[in-house]
């Protein structure tokens, strides 16, 4: 689960990770009274989406008086921004952040991921800091240095230490850096965060050590435990179909093709996806319908990819193992039904009951195309949405 | 011959009395499973479907002698019940569990060092030796003994190339499914040693995902060192960057742990991979035949 910046920042804050003093504003008035507020002769004006990439699609603006104040926040608030994280129909801007303005003297980069290979937690931290980590990790990989953490003892004062000097903090303020960096791992744990991401992390003229801009992504599988991080989604970010698929725990993401996919399991359903661009069709969703799909489930899978108008034909595709086929002929007879299904429709079923099933879909009077397998289906609904 | 488990393999179910556990608890009995018994905290002494419940893995093991356990706890409390069994020093722990948070495995690997369990998944189908043990919620009846081995990240995609190589007459010697998180216990690497020295495995598929650079390493692995032709899938060609695709480990993020970029590794490392996953049974035989060796792993009638 992603949050904005400011939300990030507060909780930060909790974990004594400086940031510049700020405030949220979801009109220009409030922009202003904000503004007011700081006090400080310059303040920054910065759009709020769930993407990064956002100063370089004109989301952040350095204001000098209120009035610069008022004109960016007017500029901004409801523009739609895109930038290279938000794909091309960009995202609406419905907040703002107002914070002040800092005296920059260099910008640094630190982050925090779990990483897959040594199954611990890394904080990776480069004296590149305010641009793409991702072209600093592609063409000069030494210039990001990495401390692998005990997950007993947690990042020890040694290794923020180090990583500090690495990336040449200048040495008055490494003890500084060094609690950034521990009160950023203590917010990374205690949150069940997937990532943490500071760039920049920056030092000022007057000697500060700062996060200024900050992006937390939060562990999906752990937010039973963080009522308060749960409190912190916003819904206008994030797809209505995706927030509507949630609700009947259902994995489902919207693409931008027209071949609706309903498949049980994960690796099936990319599968799907991969098979059906393979025979020259564009899906228009990953859908998996998890190993234990009732009728009520299969039925709201169908209104959700049908609420998507690009759809303009479903490939069902059931391997059914414990879940068995003549269940899912009746979800699939059923919703059809329920939703007037006006689209074509292909079904391959293989697995258990899989007789039953294929005698439940003929005999349902509706206009269904069987697939003898899954190539034969990816064919057939490729040719039927030509 | 197989790998991990077998005829002899002692199992209990933690979680057994919970609707899940015990449902794959009668399957895995129904499948010829040698099933000991199970663990649920509070209802020690008591019995199910004449199964004895302990109140912990200890004293299962204990009493009845068990070496694997398999885990169908749920997601808050599963990592716990990881290291019980670890503690508890079983060989084998299979945790099918979903949703587990991804810095409680950390801690689980982090316990788990210098322990002699090995844990396969959490997230995962599980491991099926055909004909002998079925651990896990696998449907039993698609399976085949034989000799190929199989090794994935995904559930239904593993039944779909144990489906597509039965139905040619090949059976399987292990099907492993090493889970879709991004921490786990056993990796494809491992799993690949193992069915490496398995002298009754010919041949062996390997089916990954986007996320992560496992395969890649597995390719490497191979080439250096895997006597027995491997063939490939890779899922997710056309999952877009950034967004988690079901599996917790299923994701592109910066830039990294594409298929294509699998693809080409493996194909580098001498790994055939299915241009699609309704192939991967298909690609098998291709290449058994170039070898000369599809006589060998096909099933006598």
């Amino acid at each position: 689960m992603n949050i904005h910046e400011y939300q990030g920042k507060e909780i930060l804050k909790k974990y004594g990770v400086k940031v510049p003093e700020g405030r949220v504003a979801f009109t220009v008035d409030e922009a202003v009274k904000a503004a007011e507020e700081l006090g400080t002769q310059v303040v920054v004006v910065k759009a709020q989406i769930h993407a990064g990439g956002r100063g370089k699609a004109g989301g952040v603006k350095v204001a000098k008086n209120l009035e610069e104040v008022r004109t960016y926040a007017t500029d901004i608030l409801g523009k739609v921004l895109v930038t290279h994280q938000t794909g091309p129909e960009g995202k609406e801007v419905r907040r703002l952040l107002i914070e002040q303005g800092c005296d920059i003297k260099k910008e640094y980069y630190v982050g925090i991921v779990v990483d897959r290979a040594t199954n611990r937690v890394v904080m990776m931290a480069s004296e590149e800091g305010g641009t793409e980590i991702e072209e600093v990790a592609e063409h000069s990989p030494e210039k990001i240095i990495k401390e692998v953490v005990d997950p007993v003892v947690g990042l020890t004062p040694f290794q923020a230490r180090r990583l500090a000097f690495a990336i040449n903090i200048p040495a008055e303020l490494v003890n500084k850096a060094a609690k950034f960096m521990l009160g950023l791992y203590e917010a990374f744990v205690a949150n069940d965060c997937s990532i943490a991401e500071i760039n920049p992390l920056v030092v000022t003229g007057d000697g500060e050590v700062m996060a200024l801009d900050a992006k937390l992504n939060f562990d999906s599988n752990a937010l039973f435990r963080h009522k308060n991080i749960q409190e912190l989604r916003d819904l206008t970010e994030e797809d209505e179909k995706e927030i509507e698929a949630s609700k009947y725990d259902l994995a489902y993401i919207a693409l931008d093709g027209n071949i609706g996919c309903m498949v049980n399991g994960a690796g099936l359903a990319m599968a799907t996806m991969d098979i059906i661009n393979f025979y020259g069709g564009n899906p228009a969703n990953f859908l998996d319908v998890g190993g234990g799909a009732t009728e009520e489930k299969v039925t709201e899978a169908f209104k959700i990819i049908l609420s998507d108008d690009k759809v303009k034909g479903i490939f069902v595709n059931i391997f059914g193992g414990i879940m068995k086929c003549d269940v899912i002929a009746n979800g699939v007879v059923g919703a059809a039904k329920q939703v007037k299904l006006d689209k074509p429709l292909v079904v391959r079923l293989e697995g258990t009951n899989v007789e039953q099933g294929k005698k439940i879909l003929s005999e349902s009077g509706l206009n269904i195309v069987a697939a003898e397998s899954m190539a034969d289906g990816a064919e057939k609904i490729v040719a039927l949405v030509k | 011959m197989s790998i991990l488990i077998n005829k002899d393999t002692k199992v209990i179910t933690q979680g057994i009395t919970g609707a899940t556990g015990l449902f794959h608890t009668r399957q895995a009995v129904e499948y010829g499973t040698k099933m000991v018994g199970g663990v649920t905290p509070g209802k020690g002494g008591t019995e199910i479907d004449g199964l004895p419940i302990f109140n912990t893995v200890k004293e299962a093991v204990a009493a009845t002698g068990a070496n694997a356990s398999v885990i169908y706890v749920p997601p808050a409390f599963a990592a716990d019940s990881i290291m019980e069994a670890v503690d508890a020093e079983l060989d084998l722990v299979i945790c099918i569990t979903e949703g587990i948070p991804v810095l409680d495995m950390v801690k689980v690997r982090r316990y788990m060092e210098g322990k002699k369990t090995r844990l396969i998944g959490p997230n995962c189908p599980g491991v099926i030796t055909p004909g002998e043990c079925k651990i896990g919620i696998m449907p039993g009846y698609i399976h085949t003994p034989g000799k190929v081995g199989i090794v994935s990240r995904s559930g239904t995609l593993t039944y779909e190339a144990v489906h597509q190589t039965s139905t040619r007459g090949i059976g399987q010697s292990t099907a492993v499914g090493i889970g879709g998180d991004p921490v786990n216990g056993t990796n494809f690497i491992d799993v690949l040693q193992l069915f490496n020295e398995d002298p009754d495995t010919e041949a062996v598929i390997m089916i990954g995902e986007i996320g992560g650079t496992a395969e890649e390493e597995a390719a490497e692995w191979v080439a250096a060192n895997m006597k027995k032709p491997v063939i490939g899938f890779i899922g997710g060609q056309t999952a877009p960057p950034g967004k988690r695709m079901g599996h917790a480990g299923a994701i592109i993020s910066g830039g990294k742990g594409t298929a294509a970029e699998k693809i080409a590794k493996l194909e580098s490392c001498g790994i055939r991979v299915a241009k699609t996953p309704a192939v991967i049974g298909e690609t098998l035989v291709e290449v058994l035949t170039e070898k000369g060796m599809l006589d060998k792993v096909t099933v006598k009638a």
